[in-house]
C-alpha cells in the first residue's frame, strides 16, 4: 500500500494496472458521498439525488490518469538520472542556476517596466500586473518575518489591514493625501507589527502560528464590529487615489487642481490611473526589494537568518533574541502595512471582506512556494498564484479548485520551493558591501 | 593564584532532580581548567548555569573581568553572559546555523560588535564609511581565525554541509570571533580522530599561552584532558569529588571510583588512557 | 442562576464537538508534528455526508431514531475516513521529511481545494434538514426561565464521554496505541523496532478523520443546517482548543474543547455576542503566555 503513489519503475503493466485499479477504487469511494450523491432543494426540504454518470466519469478519469501519471513519471525519472549525472559529470550546475536566475530577474524587470506600455490599452492586463505585484510586495514583506526570520505568521493579512484602513480614514475624515499616509500607516502597522510580538516572543512554531491566525482574525472582527470606527462590513468607500505631484487623474478635476491628462495636454483616459497606479506599486515594491536585500546583508539580516536557523546558538552568540524578533516582525509589518495603503488607494473601497485569513494563506504560500527567503521565488510564486486562478476564469467556479490543488501539486513537487538555493550575504575573496543586481 | 572565576555553592535542581549540588571551584585567568566526570555527572548543566541558559536555584558565579571588574554570572540573561561579560561557550551536540556559509557563522559571532556600527541599520542601509570598516574589520578578523584553524578554503561553503571534524572547529572559530575572556568547551574532541585531536590540543595551548584567553573544558577524551589541562576538577552526581593537577587526579581514589566502579585493579590506567 | 446553567449545558455541547475535532490535529501534530489544516474540512465533509445519509433516511421512511443515528454514524465515519486517509497520502506523505512549512502549505491547499470540492458538488447554499431528535428533558424550572436539556445535547455529551474513554483506553492499551506512541517519540526507532511507520500514521489519520465525522454528525442532529464553510471556523476553534489543552495531550484537546465552548456560550450569553471569536482568541493568547506548553502539555524543558 505504501508504495501507490510513488512506486518504482520497471513496473509491470499487470501491477501498472493493479496500481491503477487500486486509485480508480480510491476515487469511486470518495466519490460516492460528494459526486455520486447530493442533495437538491425540492419545495423546502431536501431530496437525494443521484449522478452516477459523472461518478463513473471521475473514476475513468482516476485510472486512465493514474496509468499517464505512472508512465510519465517513470519517463521523467530516467531522464532526471541521465542529467544528474551529466551535471555531476560537469559540476557547477548550481552557479549556473543562480546566473538563469539573476538574468531571468532582469528580464522580469524590464517586463514590468515595458509592459503598461505594451498593454497600455488592456485594462485587464494591466490590473492583473498591479494585482501580481501587490502580491510581490505582500511576499517580499512576510519574506522578512517567514522566509529569513523564520517565525511562522498565519496572520499578517491584519497588517495589511491595518495598512489599508489607516490610509482609508486618514484620507477620508482628515483629508490626507496619499504620499503623506503612507508613512504615516507603515509606522503604524510597524507598531501593531509590536504589539502583536511582544507577547508572543517566548512561542515557538506552531503556536505561534495559531496565535497570530486569532490576531489577524481579531483585527477582522473588530472591523466588522466596531462600526463607527471602520463603518463595519459596510467598508468604506470613495477613498481618494493617488496623485501624480498634485496632478489628478480624473476627467474634471476639483476647484483649483490640475487634471494629469490637462497638464502634459493628453487626452483624458481612465488608462492613465490604472498605469500610474501600475508604476507606483512597481515602484514601491522595487524600493521594498532594495531595502529588504540590503537589510540581508547587514547584521540584522543575517540575525534573523541565524534566527531561524538556530535560536541558542543565537543566544550563545550574544544576540538579544527579542529585538531581533521584534524587528522582524516590526518591519515585516511595516510592508504589508505599505501595500494595505496601495491596495486601499487603488480600489477606492475597503471592508473587511478584503482582509480574510485566505489572502493570509496565500501570502504565506508565496514565500513558501517561491523558497523560503528567496526574492525572486516570491515574485515567481505571487505570479504563478495569481494567473493560475485568473487562467482558471473561464471555468470561473473552478478557480479555486484549481488552486488549492496547484498548492498541494506544486508543494509535493518541490518541497524546498521552486527556488530553494541560498546566496551568500558575504564571500571571502569579494567582501560584498553593494546590493547585487536583481537577486 | 587569581580566579578569574570563581563558582561558589553553585546548585542547580529541577523538581527533584539535583543536577549540581553545591559545587565550588576556581577557574584561573590564562590557564586551561578541564573538568571530567562520568555521564550525567552536571557537566553540561554547569556550562548551562555559566552561560545564562539556566538560572541557578542558588550559588554564586563571580567572574573577574579584566575590563568590566566583577560580574556576577547567574545575574545575567544569555545573551549579556556573551556580549558583557564575554564568557562564551560551544556546544556538546554542534550547533552551527547550518544553511549559511562559514564566514557568515563567523560574522554572526560578531553580531554586537556590528550591530552598532550599523546604527540601527541606518549606516549600514546607505553604506556609510563607519560601517564599512566595522565590517571590513569584522571579516578580517574572521579570516584571521580561518586561517589560523585551516579554515579558509572553506569559508564560502554552508557549514552544515561540512564534515563533522570540521564543524567542531568551526564552532570554535566562532566562539573565538566574539573574543571571549573565558571559552567554555563543551566535548570539543568528541568525534574527532586522533589527528585532529592533537590539533586540538596544539590550538588550546595556543590559545592559553599565546592569546592569554582562560579555558573551561569539557571533555571525555583523555589525552586531551590530561595533556593540554593545567589544572582538573572531577564532578559525579553534581558535587567535586577531586580537583588538582593531572597527574594528582589521576590517581585519585575517589576518581578511579567513579568511573570504575569499586574493585578495578586497572582503574588508574584506565582513567589515563 | 438558571440561565447560567442552562448556558454551561449549551457550553459543554459545544465544546464536546469541538474537543472532537481537536483531538484528530492534537494525534496528528504528536505523530508528525504537522498542522493538519485540512481537518476542519474533512470535518466539513462529514457534516455534508450526514445530510445526504440523513436525507436518504428520511425518503425511505426509517422511523427508529437508533437505528437511523447508527447508520449514519457508520456510513459517515467510513467514507469520512477514506477523504482522512487521501488526504494524507497525496497531500502529506511526499513531503515527509521536508521543511516544517512545507506540509502546512500543502494542508492550506488541501483545504481550499475540499472547501472548493463541496461548493462544486453540493452546491453553495445552506442545506438543511428536518430535526432528527426533538425535545429534551426540563431539569430545573424557576419562575422566569425552565432551564432544558434537549435529547440531542444529551446524546453528544454521552457519545463524546463515551468515546474519549474509549479512544484512551485504546491508545494506551492496544497494539496500535503502543506503535501510535513510538511513533510519536521516535518515528526513526519505531520503524527500526519493526513498527510500519507509514500504516500508523495513516490510521491516525482515519481515526482522526471518523472522531470529526462523528462531530459532523452530531452538528448535523444538532444544528440541523449544514454549509460548506462550516470547516474553517469550526477547524480553528478546535485547533485552539488543542493548543490550549496542550497539543499532542488527548485529555489536553478535550479540555481545551470544553474550556473553549463555555468560554463561547458564556461569553455570548453575558458580554458581546458578536465578540465571541476575539474571547476565545485572546484567551488562548492569555493561556500561551503564562504557560506556553498549553494547559495540560508537557513543558518543553529547553534541550541545550
Amino acid at each position: 500500500m505504501s508504495a501507490v503513489v510513488f512506486a518504482h519503475h520497471g513496473m509491470t503493466p499487470a501491477e501498472r494496472l493493479r496500481d491503477a485499479g487500486w486509485v480508480a477504487f480510491v476515487a469511486l469511494v470518495l466519490g460516492i458521498p460528494l459526486i455520486g450523491l447530493t442533495t437538491v432543494d425540492a419545495g423546502g426540504r431536501l431530496e437525494v439525488a443521484t449522478r452516477f454518470g459523472m461518478l463513473a466519469l471521475f473514476v475513468a478519469v482516476a485510472f486512465i490518469g493514474r496509468i499517464a501519471l505512472r508512465l510519465t513519471l517513470d519517463h521523467l525519472r530516467v531522464r532526471r538520472l541521465g542529467r544528474e549525472r551529466a551535471a555531476a559529470a560537469a559540476d557547477g550546475g548550481r552557479g549556473l542556476a543562480q546566473r538563469i536566475v539573476t538574468v531571468l530577474g532582469w528580464f522580469a524587470l524590464g517586463a514590468a517596466f515595458t509592459l503598461p506600455l505594451i498593454f497600455s490599452g488592456n485594462r485587464y492586463v494591466v490590473d492583473t500586473a498591479t494585482t501580481v505585484l501587490i502580491y510581490v510586495m505582500l511576499g517580499w514583506g512576510l519574506n522578512v518575518v517567514v522566509g529569513l526570520a523564520g517565525l511562522l505568521d498565519l496572520g499578517y493579512v491584519a497588517f495589511y489591514a491595518v495598512g489599508a484602513y489607516s490610509y482609508a480614514l486618514l484620507s477620508t475624515q482628515y483629508g490626507w493625501g496619499f504620499w503623506e499616509a503612507l508613512p504615516v500607516s507603515g509606522a503604524l502597522a510597524a507598531s501593531f507589527g509590536i504589539l502583536l510580538g511582544y507577547p508572543i516572543l517566548r512561542l515557538r512554531g506552531d503556536y505561534l502560528a495559531i496565535v497570530t491566525l486569532g490576531f489577524g482574525e481579531i483585527i477582522r472582527i473588530i472591523l466588522v464590529n466596531w462600526t463607527e470606527f471602520s463603518n463595519g462590513p459596510n467598508g468604506i468607500s470613495s477613498i481618494p487615489r493617488p496623485s501624480f505631484f498634485g496632478l489628478e487623474f480624473t476627467r474634471r478635476p476639483a476647484e483649483g487642481e490640475q487634471s494629469f491628462a490637462a497638464f502634459f495636454g493628453l487626452d483624458y483616459s481612465p488608462m492613465q490611473r490604472l498605469i500610474f497606479l501600475y508604476y507606483v506599486i512597481l515602484v514601491l515594491a522595487l524600493l521594498t526589494h532594495a531595502f529588504v536585500s540590503r537589510l540581508r546583508k547587514l547584521p540584522v539580516g543575517r540575525a534573523w537568518e541565524a534566527l531561524r536557523e538556530d535560536e541558542i546558538a543565537c543566544r550563545a552568540m550574544g544576540m538579544n533574541t527579542t529585538n531581533i524578533k521584534l524587528s522582524a516582525f516590526a518591519i515585516g509589518a511595516m510592508l504589508g502595512g505599505f501595500a494595505g495603503v496601495f491596495f486601499a488607494a487603488r480600489q477606492g473601497f475597503i471592508s473587511p471582506e478584503s482582509f480574510v485569513f485566505t489572502e493570509s494563506a496565500i501570502v504565506l504560500a508565496i514565500v513558501v512556494l517561491g523558497g523560503m527567503g528567496s526574492q525572486m521565488g516570491v515574485v515567481l510564486a505571487a505570479t504563478l498564484l495569481v494567473l493560475i486562478p485568473e487562467f482558471g476564469r473561464n471555468f470561473a467556479e473552478y478557480r479555486m479548485l484549481l488552486f488549492g490543488a496547484a498548492m498541494v501539486l506544486i508543494m509535493v513537487w518541490k518541497p524546498g520551493g521552486l527556488l530553494s538555493h541560498r546566496e551568500p550575504t558575504l564571500r571571502l575573496d569579494a567582501p560584498a558591501t553593494g546590493t547585487e543586481g536583481a537577486r | 593564584m587569581n580566579a578569574l572565576l570563581s563558582v561558589h555553592k553553585l546548585t542547580m535542581r529541577f523538581g527533584g532532580l539535583t543536577a549540581i549540588d553545591e559545587l565550588s571551584l576556581e577557574v584561573p585567568a590564562g590557564k586551561i581548567t578541564g573538568i571530567i566526570g562520568p555521564n550525567g555527572a552536571g557537566k553540561t548543566t554547569l556550562f548551562n548555569c555559566l552561560t545564562g541558559f539556566y538560572k541557578p536555584t542558588s550559588g554564586h558565579l563571580r567572574l573577574a573581568h579584566p575590563v568590566r571588574g566583577e560580574m556576577r554570572l547567574e545575574r545575567l540573561a544569555s545573551h549579556k553572559v556573551v556580549r558583557d561579560a564575554q564568557v562564551v561557550r560551544t556546544f556538546q551536540n554542534i550547533r552551527l546555523f547550518p544553511k549559511m556559509t562559514v564566514l557568515e557563522n563567523l560574522i554572526i559571532a560578531q553580531h554586537n560588535r556590528l550591530q552598532r556600527a550599523s546604527k540601527f541599520s541606518l549606516a549600514g542601509l546607505f553604506g556609510l564609511p563607519g560601517y564599512r570598516a566595522a565590517e571590513a574589520e569584522a571579516v578580517e578578523r574572521a579570516a584571521t581565525w580561518l586561517t589560523r584553524l585551516k579554515l579558509e578554503s572553506l569559508a564560502d561553503h554552508a557549514a552544515g554541509d561540512l564534515p563533522y571534524g570540521i564543524q567542531r572547529r568551526i564552532e570554535i572559530a566562532r566562539a573565538l570571533c566574539v573574543e571571549p575572556v573565558l571559552l567554555c568547551l563543551d566535548e570539543p574532541a568528541a568525534g574527532l580522530n586522533p589527528r585532529e585531536s592533537a590539533e586540538l590540543n596544539e590550538l588550546l595551548v595556543h590559545l592559553c599561552r599565546e592569546r592569554g584567553i582562560a579555558i573551561l573544558l569539557i571533555e571525555h577524551d583523555m589525552s586531551v584532558v590530561m595533556n593540554v589541562s593545567d589544572h582538573i576538577g572531577v564532578i559525579n552526581y553534581g558535587r567535586k569529588i577531586a580537583e588538582g593537577t593531572p597527574a594528582q587526579v589521576q590517581n585519585d581514589p575517589q576518581v578511579i571510583k567513579a568511573y570504575l566502579g569499586e574493585d578495578d585493579e586497572d582503574a588508574s590506567g584506565e582513567v589515563a588512557a | 442562576m438558571a440561565y447560567a446553567l442552562q448556558q454551561l449545558i449549551n457550553g459543554l455541547t459545544l465544546g464536546a464537538m469541538y474537543g472532537l475535532i481537536a483531538i484528530g490535529y492534537t494525534m496528528v501534530y504528536g505523530i508528525i508534528g504537522m498542522i493538519n489544516f485540512a481537518h476542519g474540512d474533512i470535518f466539513m465533509v462529514s457534516a455534508f455526508i450526514a445530510v445526504t445519509c440523513f436525507t436518504l433516511l428520511a425518503a425511505a421512511d426509517v422511523s427508529s431514531i437508533p437505528l437511523a443515528l447508527m447508520f449514519v454514524l457508520v456510513v459517515t465515519i467510513f467514507f469520512t475516513s477514506a477523504y482522512g486517509w487521501a488526504v494524507e497520502r497525496v497531500a502529506y506523505r511526499p513531503l515527509r521529511g521536508a521543511t516544517r512549512l512545507a506540509p502546512l502549505i500543502s494542508a492550506i491547499g488541501m483545504s481550499i481545494f475540499l472547501q472548493n470540492t463541496v461548493q462544486l458538488t453540493q452546491g453553495a447554499r445552506v442545506k438543511p434538514i428536518p430535526p432528527v431528535i426533538e425535545g429534551g428533558i426540563e431539569v430545573w424550572n424557576t419562575a422566569d426561565f425552565a432551564v432544558q436539556i434537549g435529547w440531542s445535547q444529551l446524546l453528544i455529551i454521552v457519545t463524546t464521554v463515551v468515546l474519549m474513554v474509549a479512544f484512551n483506553w485504546m491508545i494506551s492499551h492496544t497494539a496500535f496505541g503502543r506503535q501510535q506512541r513510538s511513533c510519536e517519540q521516535d518515528r526513526t526507532m519505531a520503524a527500526l523496532l519493526g513498527v510500519n511507520v507509514d500504516r500508523t500514521i495513516s490510521l491516525t489519520f482515519m481515526l482522526g478523520a471518523a472522531l470529526a465525522a462523528v462531530a459532523g454528525v452530531m452538528v448535523t442532529v444538532y444544528y440541523g443546517v449544514v454549509d460548506f464553510f462550516i470547516g474553517f471556523l469550526a477547524g480553528i476553534k478546535a485547533f485552539t482548543a488543542a493548543v490550549l489543552g496542550g497539543i499532542g495531550s488527548l485529555p489536553g484537546a478535550m479540555l481545551g474543547g470544553l474550556l473553549i465552548g463555555l468560554i463561547e456560550s458564556f461569553w455570548a450569553a453575558y458580554l458581546w455576542a458578536e465578540y465571541k471569536d476575539v474571547a476565545t482568541f485572546g484567551i488562548l493568547c492569555l493561556v500561551l503566555m503564562l504557560r506556553p506548553s498549553g494547559l495540560l502539555g508537557r513543558p518543553e524543558v529547553e534541550k541545550v
